[in-house]
C-alpha cells in the first residue's frame, strides 16, 4: 500500500490551509491556516465545536466545499506528495472515492432515497472499476458483509429508509469502502446515533482501519468518541489548530486551556451530584473575531498579551503543538 | 494482542456466512422478495393511490377518455364528417344521442372523435413545456449563480405574459392563414409550450435547489460523481414528483387552453374536430340548439377536471407530509 508514495512524505498532509466564506455580512474567515497530516494506518481526530472549522476541513479536502460563497485564499493539501488544489477536476474525481473517501454525519440524506443500498454500492464498482451488473452487485453484498450488515444478501434489495440509524451508516461505510481508499474521512459519523450503537459504529471503523491499513481522519466534538480510536487529536477553534498532541499526552496533560475546558466538561462518573462544568460564553462570531487569541474571551488564564496578539504554534516536544503564551506554564504547573 | 483473536472471529464468521450462504440464502431471498417487496417512493405512492376513491374515479374518466382517442370507432359507428343538411340543429333522439349540428353532422360521433386532437394537442403541449421547462429549471437551479440570474429573468419575461393575450399574439402572428392540421397544431402546442414553460421551470428549479443541497449530492461528488451523473442519477429522480404533479394538472389545463383558443378561431382550423371548435361551432346557436354547446363543454370539462383531480391526488400521495 505504501509503495508509491512518491514524494515520501505522509500520505495525506494539510498544509496552512485558509478558507474565508464570502457573505452579505462580510468575508468570516472560516480556516485560518489549518496544517495536519496523516500516515497510513494512523487515525487523526478532529476535535471541536460547531463552527471550529471541522467539517469546512473534510469538504476542502474532498472538494466538495461550495464555491462560492467558500473560497480557498491559500493552502495546500498533498495527497502521496502531490498537490491537490493544483489538480484538475478530472484528476480529482480520479482520486474521489479510490484515494479519499468520505462519510457523512447523517447517513440517511447521504443515501440516495430513490434508489436501492446495493443499486448505490453497485453503480461505483460498474462506472470506475468497469465491473458487469452482476459482479458488481455481488461485491457490494460482499461490502455490507464486511460491515456487518446481517442477511447482506437480502438487504442489497432494500432503500435507505428501510435501513435502521445504525444499518444506515454501516452502509453508508460500506460504499466509501467500495473503491478501497487510502483515506477515510469520517465527519461526525455517529452523531446521529444513539449511545450504544455509536460504540459499534466506532469499533466497526477502528477494525476496518486496521485491516485495510487506511489513514483516518475522525471528525468529531465528542472527546469520549475519540479516546478509543485515535492516535493522535488536533483540537480546533475558530478556524484554527490550538492543539496537537497524541491521545495519552492530551488526556494527561491538555496544553491549551480550551483543551483543559472541553476535558472538565465532560460528564464524569465519579462526580456525582456536582454541577457539570461549562466554557462559559459563545464560539467566536468569525465575521469579527476578536482580537488576539481568539479564545481569550473566554479564558480563564487569559492575560494582557492574548488580547493583544495572536499566539502561534509552539512546539512543546514530541509532536506536541500548543497554540497559547502560557502552554509552558501549563505543563510546569501539572 | 487481541488482534489475532479478532481477526479469526472474523475469519470465522466469514467461512459461515459462505458456507451457509450458497444452499440455503438463495431460497428464502427469493421467498420474501414477494411477500416483503422494497418499498421505493413510487410503490408506496402507488399504494396510497390504489385505495383513494378519487383516483379510482379520475383514473377510469382519463381510461374512458384515451379510449376514446385510440378506438372512437368503440363508441359509435356514425361517421363524424357526414352531414345531411335536413337534419340541421336536430335535438337529440334515439338515433342521436346528442343531437345534430348545424351543417346536420352528428354530435355524439363528433364529440367522441373530438377527444383526438384536443387531447394530442394536450399531451404534445405537456411533453413541450415539461421537457423545456424541466432541463430549463434543472440547470439553473443545479449550476445557479450567473446562468441561473439570466435564465430566470428570460423566464419571468415569458412568465409575465397574460396566457390568453400572448397565445393571441403570437397565434395571430405565426399561424398562416389557411394551415393544415398538422400545421396549425404544431403551432398551436408551441404557443401553448412558450407561454406555459416558465411555471415548469420554476417548479423544477426549485426543486432542483432542494435536492442540490442535500447531503446525498454532495456524497455523490466526494465519491467522483460527474455532474453529468449527478443530474441524471441524482437530481432528476429527485425533482420528478413535483414535475409529475405539474404535468397532470397541466394536462387538463392546456386540453381547456386548446379548446378556449379554438373557439377564438386562431386554435385548430375549423375543418377539423375539436371540442374547442365544436363551442366554436355552437356559439351562434346556443339559443336554439344548445345541445350543440353543451356536450363538447361537457366532455371538454370533465376531461379537464379528471386530470386536474388526478394531479391533486397524485400530489397528495407523493408528498409524505399530507398522508
Amino acid at each position: 500500500m505504501t509503495t508509491t508514495n512518491e514524494g515520501q512524505g505522509p500520505l495525506l498532509e494539510v498544509r496552512d490551509l485558509h478558507v474565508e466564506f464570502h457573505t452579505r455580512d462580510g468575508i468570516a474567515r472560516v480556516l485560518n491556516g489549518v496544517s495536519f497530516s496523516v500516515d497510513v494506518g494512523e487515525t487523526l481526530a478532529v476535535l471541536g465545536e460547531s463552527g471550529s472549522g471541522k467539517s469546512v476541513t473534510a469538504q476542502t479536502i474532498m472538494g466538495i466545499l461550495d464555491m462560492p460563497p467558500g473560497k480557498i485564499t491559500k493552502g495546500e493539501i498533498f495527497f502521496r506528495g502531490k498537490d491537490m488544489l493544483k489538480m484538475s477536476e478530472e484528476e480529482r474525481r480520479g482520486i474521489r472515492a479510490s484515494g479519499i473517501a468520505m462519510i457523512f454525519q447523517d447517513a440517511l440524506s447521504a443515501l440516495n432515497p430513490v434508489f436501492t443500498v446495493g443499486f448505490q454500492i453497485a453503480e461505483q464498482l460498474r462506472l470506475r472499476r468497469g465491473m458487469n451488473k452482476k459482479d458488481a452487485l455481488k461485491r457490494a453484498v460482499e461490502l455490507l458483509d464486511l460491515v456487518k450488515i446481517p442477511n447482506a444478501a437480502g438487504r442489497v434489495k432494500q432503500y435507505p429508509h428501510e435501513f435502521s440509524g445504525g444499518m444506515r451508516q454501516r452502509a453508508m461505510i460500506a460504499m466509501s469502502l467500495a473503491l478501497d481508499p487510502e483515506v477515510l474521512i469520517a465527519d461526525e459519523p455517529t452523531t446521529a446515533l444513539d449511545v450504544t450503537v455509536q460504540a459499534q459504529i466506532m469499533d466497526l471503523l477502528a477494525e476496518l482501519r486496521r485491516e485495510r491499513n487506511m489513514g483516518m481522519i475522525l471528525i468529531t466534538h465528542d472527546l469520549g468518541v475519540v479516546a478509543d480510536v485515535a492516535d493522535r487529536i488536533a483540537v480546533m477553534y475558530a478556524g484554527r489548530i490550538v492543539e496537537h498532541a497524541d491521545v495519552f499526552s492530551l488526556y494527561r496533560q491538555p496544553c491549551h486551556p480550551y483543551t483543559a475546558a472541553l476535558l472538565e466538561s465532560m460528564p464524569r462518573l465519579d462526580l456525582k451530584g456536582q454541577e457539570l462544568a461549562t466554557i462559559k460564553g459563545l464560539p467566536p462570531n468569525l465575521l469579527r473575531p476578536p482580537s488576539g487569541c481568539p479564545f481569550h474571551p473566554r479564558c480563564r488564564m487569559a492575560v494582557d498579551q492574548c488580547v493583544a496578539e495572536v499566539p502561534q504554534l509552539i512546539t512543546l516536544g514530541m509532536d506536541r503543538l500548543s497554540r497559547c503564551f502560557r502552554a509552558e506554564e501549563m505543563i510546569t504547573n501539572g | 494482542m487481541s488482534e489475532p483473536t479478532i481477526a479469526s472471529q472474523v475469519e470465522v464468521r466469514h467461512v459461515e456466512a459462505i458456507v451457509g450462504e450458497s444452499p440455503s440464502a438463495e431460497a428464502p431471498q427469493q421467498k420474501p422478495d414477494k411477500a416483503d417487496k422494497p418499498r421505493s417512493l413510487w410503490s408506496d405512492a402507488w399504494y396510497d393511490l390504489r385505495r383513494r376513491p378519487l383516483f379510482i374515479v379520475a383514473s377510469a374518466l382519463i381510461a374512458l377518455v384515451l379510449l376514446m382517442v385510440l378506438v372512437p370507432q368503440l363508441f359509435t359507428s356514425a361517421d363524424p364528417y357526414y352531414a345531411d343538411l335536413a337534419r340541421s340543429k336536430q335535438l337529440p333522439s334515439a338515433n342521436a344521442w346528442f343531437g345534430y349540428d348545424v351543417q346536420g353532422h352528428d354530435m355524439f360521433s363528433r364529440t367522441i372523435y373530438a377527444s383526438r386532437a384536443s387531447v394530442i394537442v394536450g399531451l404534445l403541449a405537456t411533453l413541450f413545456t415539461v421537457l423545456v421547462g424541466g432541463a430549463a429549471g434543472m440547470i439553473s437551479g443545479f449550476y445557479g449563480g450567473l446562468l441561473d440570474a439570466v435564465m430566470s429573468r428570460i423566464a419571468d419575461v415569458f412568465f409575465g405574459l397574460p396566457f390568453i393575450l400572448g397565445g393571441i399574439i403570437i397565434l395571430t402572428t405565426f399561424r398562416s392563414d389557411s394551415p393544415t392540421l398538422a400545421e396549425a397544431m404544431l403551432v398551436l402546442v408551441g404557443t401553448i409550450a412558450m407561454l406555459s414553460w416558465p411555471v415548469a421551470m420554476r417548479i423544477t428549479r426549485s426543486a432542483a435547489i432542494t435536492v442540490k443541497q442535500q447531503d446525498y449530492v454532495k456524497a455523490a461528488r466526494a465519491l467522483g460523481a460527474s455532474d453529468g451523473r449527478i443530474i441524471v442519477r441524482h437530481m432528476l429522480p429527485n425533482c420528478l414528483a413535483p414535475m409529475m404533479v405539474y404535468a397532470t394538472i397541466a394536462l387538463g389545463a392546456f386540453i381547456g387552453a386548446e379548446a378556449t383558443l379554438s373557439y377564438l378561431g386562431i386554435g385548430l382550423p375549423p375543418g377539423t374536430i375539436s371540442w374547442g371548435v365544436m363551442i366554436n361551432d355552437a356559439k351562434d346557436y346556443i339559443r336554439v340548439a344548445p345541445h350543440m354547446l353543451i356536450f363538447p363543454a361537457a366532455f371538454l370539462t370533465t376531461t379537464v377536471l379528471a386530470f386536474v383531480m388526478l394531479g391533486d391526488v397524485v400530489r397528495q400521495a407523493l408528498d409524505p407530509k399530507l398522508r
